[in-house]
């Protein structure tokens, strides 16, 4: 078969760092060819300069048999290629017919597009209805939108980056059956992913980046995820488990807690209620926007409540500011590294003191003291392997996984009672992932309670010893995580079983 | 082709650099307006910036008058530098400044003629009070009912304004002076008077107040958790509420320090230089200290030698009104082009400008291609 697009010694190097080396790479028509690699082994730069973000330094590309230099999105689009983004870029005001027409350079009257939407929505099994607003649409139904404004142009090749990370198990399924129509019609795919299992369902082959060169590939029908994550590490993966140890004394209790959406964008939080004893890993899964940040708010101190509805040991603390509750062992790492867990511009030294001060003694008589935050910083550092020049250097300046280590491991090495995280490995890189489960697994089996609230579902299946479903707000009651479904888990997030 | 991109972290030697740029480009667009005004520009920068200092004539007037008249710029610079780091904008300390005055020069007043060592103390206290009253009408209504706090400080220097000249006009006359509006002649008064300090200097206590300023500030943020808390805010909005920094708290220490120095400005400007509240006691330092904040970096250090700068181009361009007949609006655009200036360049310091090859860039696709660096 002759190849639908082939990279031949792709090269793109950015200051300081080559992001493709030497990348050669076919894709053949009709396949679902996945592109594997840690954080910053330069798969988001590939797939950019395929449609035409990004100019390579050197080497080539064929599309069809045909040279193929796109130099804007708009080229590449007409030369056949389509790209789903991560992030969306809707507008949330408009109707979602409104919204393709925008994408595209020659809109036809909206009337006809509204048609055309719902032909191919209908064709492609994307239910949807191009008179609402996408404002009011859920994050699959939005996916949906980029998706059918992709196939409006008829791609020979559509790029998907991270699609599934929004979407529920079955809206999985949904986009699994998509793909695999618009693949069995000769639509090739080219598939980013952190989830192995994911790709191991859908994908017929596998390259697998490291480093910015392409160091292998794969056979994602053959190979376990295990060996798929390795060859992207270049190592051995420790396996991550369930903490192990018997649980013990409630250490945090939530009583009926109910709060009001923080902005016209946020979630309320309706009459939630949970207890984790310690040496227990609770597991909140749930989509995206389903009152996962409002609950860390309101667990952080960052969002106050009434003081009963937040017990510390027995002791109420919904009243307290952070500071006062991190004294109390009651400590949280927020979901978004820059500018929330950490603030970008400002040193390691400087964001160890940030949560640090209170339970290090960093701060004594209103003055801090810089050797000792230097010293907790690079006690972080080792620690959790975080990989940076020096504790000098700005978080910015990290990757993604690597801030991920420095901030659990700054909130870990406190000594916590209770630890509650949102989002703890999103977008970081498999090593690094496993080394974060491992270490609050550990956590717990030392005698803490930990709360990670996630989206990723084999995450909480690995590490949680028992499950609960946020869904609009409210917390389906807990159930032990042992033997539970996929299924299950994906009707309790649908909130059928919200309490 | 030009390209700007943003670099990895901001360059250090830019962030040195960019003022020593300003300046550059100040002079140089200052010399093609006063060419424009039919001005020799040679003859015009040398008498607005060389000869206060160096002139033989002139310097013995104009050097003193540089302390003189940088003590208010720094003292009121320091102070807003706290609010501008934490990302707080106090743009109204003009009027804190007028209201600090009005209210240290009523407090000694109405002692008058006592002679007692207490009172300049006293009027001191006033002053820093009289500002900090003044700031905490932004800061509260910032704090407690979300309204912008540059809209409502800007708007009060108006207020202020008109306080000052009814203060002049009115309970503040000098009963003993033909019915001319203005307050008595403080500096004449003993108790009351700010003296220079060391003959032929300049300094009088508002240089001491600055330098004292200016050491702890260098000091709370090389040190303090306050100073940390402060930055923290400014870099990381979000990130500082989930360390446990208030915005309301932070809102109003930063309104009450900035206020207080202005409010100091003030009663050492009535009760020295100016010597008396007249209708036109304002001459706009508390404006002018936004330019000095900036143009210093926001840094203490930077802040002392932006506001001598500044002092300067207020002397010489003074000077350059007699000696050269150039018009005041032309010396208060010179200022001002130098924080327009300033800003513009800063582009350096975030971003590294390209020689390149044009790429026509995807409207939808442009941001989010920005934003994911991997």
């Amino acid at each position: 078969m002759t190849p639908l697009l082939q990279i031949d010694g792709l090269t793109k190097a950015y200051p300081g760092v080559v992001a493709n080396d030497d990348v050669s790479l076919t894709v053949l028509p009709g396949e679902v060819h996945a592109l594997l690699g840690e954080n910053g082994a330069g798969k988001s730069t590939l797939v950019k300069a395929i449609y035409g973000l990004v100019a390579p330094d050197s080497g080539t590309m064929t599309l069809e048999g045909r040279p193929f230099v796109p130099a804007s999105p708009h080229a590449a689009r007409a030369a056949g290629v389509g790209m789903v983004f991560q992030h969306f870029s809707l507008w949330g005001a408009l109707s979602v017919a409104e919204n393709v027409a925008l994408g595209m350079e020659d809109p036809p009257p909206l009337r006809d597009l509204a048609r055309r939407i719902r032909d191919v929505s209908a064709e492609y099994g994307l239910p949807l209805d191009p008179a609402r607003l996408v404002g009011d649409l859920s994050a699959g139904e939005r996916q949906r939108v980029e998706i059918v404004r992709c196939l409006l142009g008829r791609p020979r090749l559509l790029v998907m980056d991270e699609p599934t990370s929004v979407l529920t198990p079955q809206e999985v399924d949904a986009l699994f059956a998509t793909l695999g129509k618009l693949s069995a019609e000769g639509t090739a795919i080219l598939y980013i992913s952190h989830k192995l299992e994911e790709i191991r369902a859908l994908c017929d082959r596998a390259t697998i980046l490291r480093r910015g060169r392409v160091v292998g590939t794969a056979d994602p029908k053959a190979d376990s995820a295990r060996a798929m994550a390795e060859a992207m590490v270049g190592g051995t993966i420790p396996e991550a488990r369930p903490a192990q140890a018997a649980p013990g004394a409630v250490r945090l209790e939530v009583r009926a807690l109910s709060l009001p959406a923080p902005d016209a964008f946020g979630t309320a939080l309706r009459d939630v209620s949970f207890q984790v004893r310690a040496g227990e890993v609770l597991g909140i899964g749930g989509v995206a926007g389903n009152g996962q940040d409002e609950l860390l708010a309101a667990l952080s101190g960052e969002r106050r409540s009434p003081p009963g509805a937040v017990l510390m040991d027995g002791g109420q603390a919904g009243h307290l500011p952070p500071p006062a509750r991190r004294r109390l062992g009651l400590l949280s790492a927020p979901e978004e590294r820059l500018g929330h867990a950490a603030a970008p511009a400002m040193t390691l030294t400087e964001n160890a003191l940030m949560t640090g001060a209170a339970r290090r003694g960093l701060v004594r008589r209103g003055l801090v003291s810089w050797k000792g935050a230097r010293r907790f910083a690079r006690e972080v550092i080792e620690g959790f392997d975080v990989r940076t020049p020096s504790t000098e250097t700005p978080a910015r300046a990290l990757s993604g996984g690597n801030l991920q280590k420095f901030v659990i491991g700054r909130e870990i090495l406190q000594d916590p009672q209770v630890l509650v995280v949102n989002q703890p490995t999103w977008g970081v890189d498999a090593s690094a992932a496993s080394a974060i489960r491992r270490a609050l697994t550990d956590l717990a089996e030392g005698g803490a309670a930990v709360v990670v609230i996630s989206q990723d579902l084999d995450e909480l299946l690995e590490i949680a010893t028992r499950f609960a479903a946020l869904a609009g707000g409210r917390l389906s009651t807990a159930v032990p995580a042992a033997g539970l479904t996929l299924d299950r888990i994906g009707l309790m997030l649908g909130g059928a079983e919200a309490a | 082709m030009i390209r700007v991109e943003p670099r990895p972290a901001p360059s250090r030697l830019w962030n040195a650099l960019t003022p020593l740029l300003a300046v550059a480009l100040t002079l140089a667009a200052g010399a093609l307006m006063f060419a424009a005004l039919g001005v020799g520009p040679g003859a015009a920068l040398r008498t607005i910036f060389l000869d206060p200092l160096f002139d033989p004539r002139l310097a013995a007037f104009s050097r003193p008058q540089l302390l003189v008249k940088a003590a208010p710029l720094i003292l009121i610079a320091i102070g807003l530098s706290l609010g501008f780091r934490a990302g707080i904008w106090n743009i109204g300390a003009e009027g804190q400044y007028l209201i600090g005055a009005v209210l240290g020069a009523a407090a000694g007043l109405a002692l008058f003629p006592a002679e007692s060592r207490l009172i300049f103390p006293l009027m001191v206290l006033c002053g820093l009070l009289g500002g900090l009253l003044w700031a905490m009408i932004p800061a509260l209504l910032k704090a407690y009912a979300r309204t912008n706090e540059i809209l409502v400080s800007l708007l009060l220097v108006y207020v202020a304004e008109n306080v000052v000249a009814w203060a002049a006009l009115g309970p503040l006359r000098n009963p003993d002076g033909g019915g001319f509006p203005g307050s008595r002649q403080l500096s004449r008064w003993d108790a009351a008077s700010n003296p220079e300090l060391i003959a032929g200097t300049g300094a009088h206590w508002g240089v001491v107040a600055a330098m004292l300023a200016v050491v702890l500030a260098y000091a709370l943020f090389a040190r303090a958790k306050l100073g940390y808390d402060i930055r923290l805010a400014g870099e990381a909005p979000r990130a500082a509420r989930f360390a446990g920094v208030s915005p309301p708290r932070l809102v109003i220490l930063c309104f009450a320090v900035s206020g207080g120095l202005a409010g100091l400005a003030g009663i050492f400007e009535a009760t020295g230089p100016s010597g008396q509240i007249g209708i036109d006691f304002g001459v706009g330092y508390g404006f002018t200290a936004i330019i000095v904040a900036f143009l210093g970096r926001l840094n203490p250090f930077g802040i002392v030698l932006a506001g001598l700068l500044m002092a300067l181009t207020y002397i010489g361009g003074e000077l350059a009104q007699m000696m050269v007949g150039i018009p005041l609006a032309a010396i208060q655009a010179l200022q001002g082009m130098l924080l327009f200036f300033l800003l513009g360049v800063d582009v350096l310091s975030r971003y590294r400008v390209r020689l390149g090859r044009a790429r026509p860039a995807d409207v939808a696709a442009a941001p989010r291609a920005a934003e994911a660096a991997e």
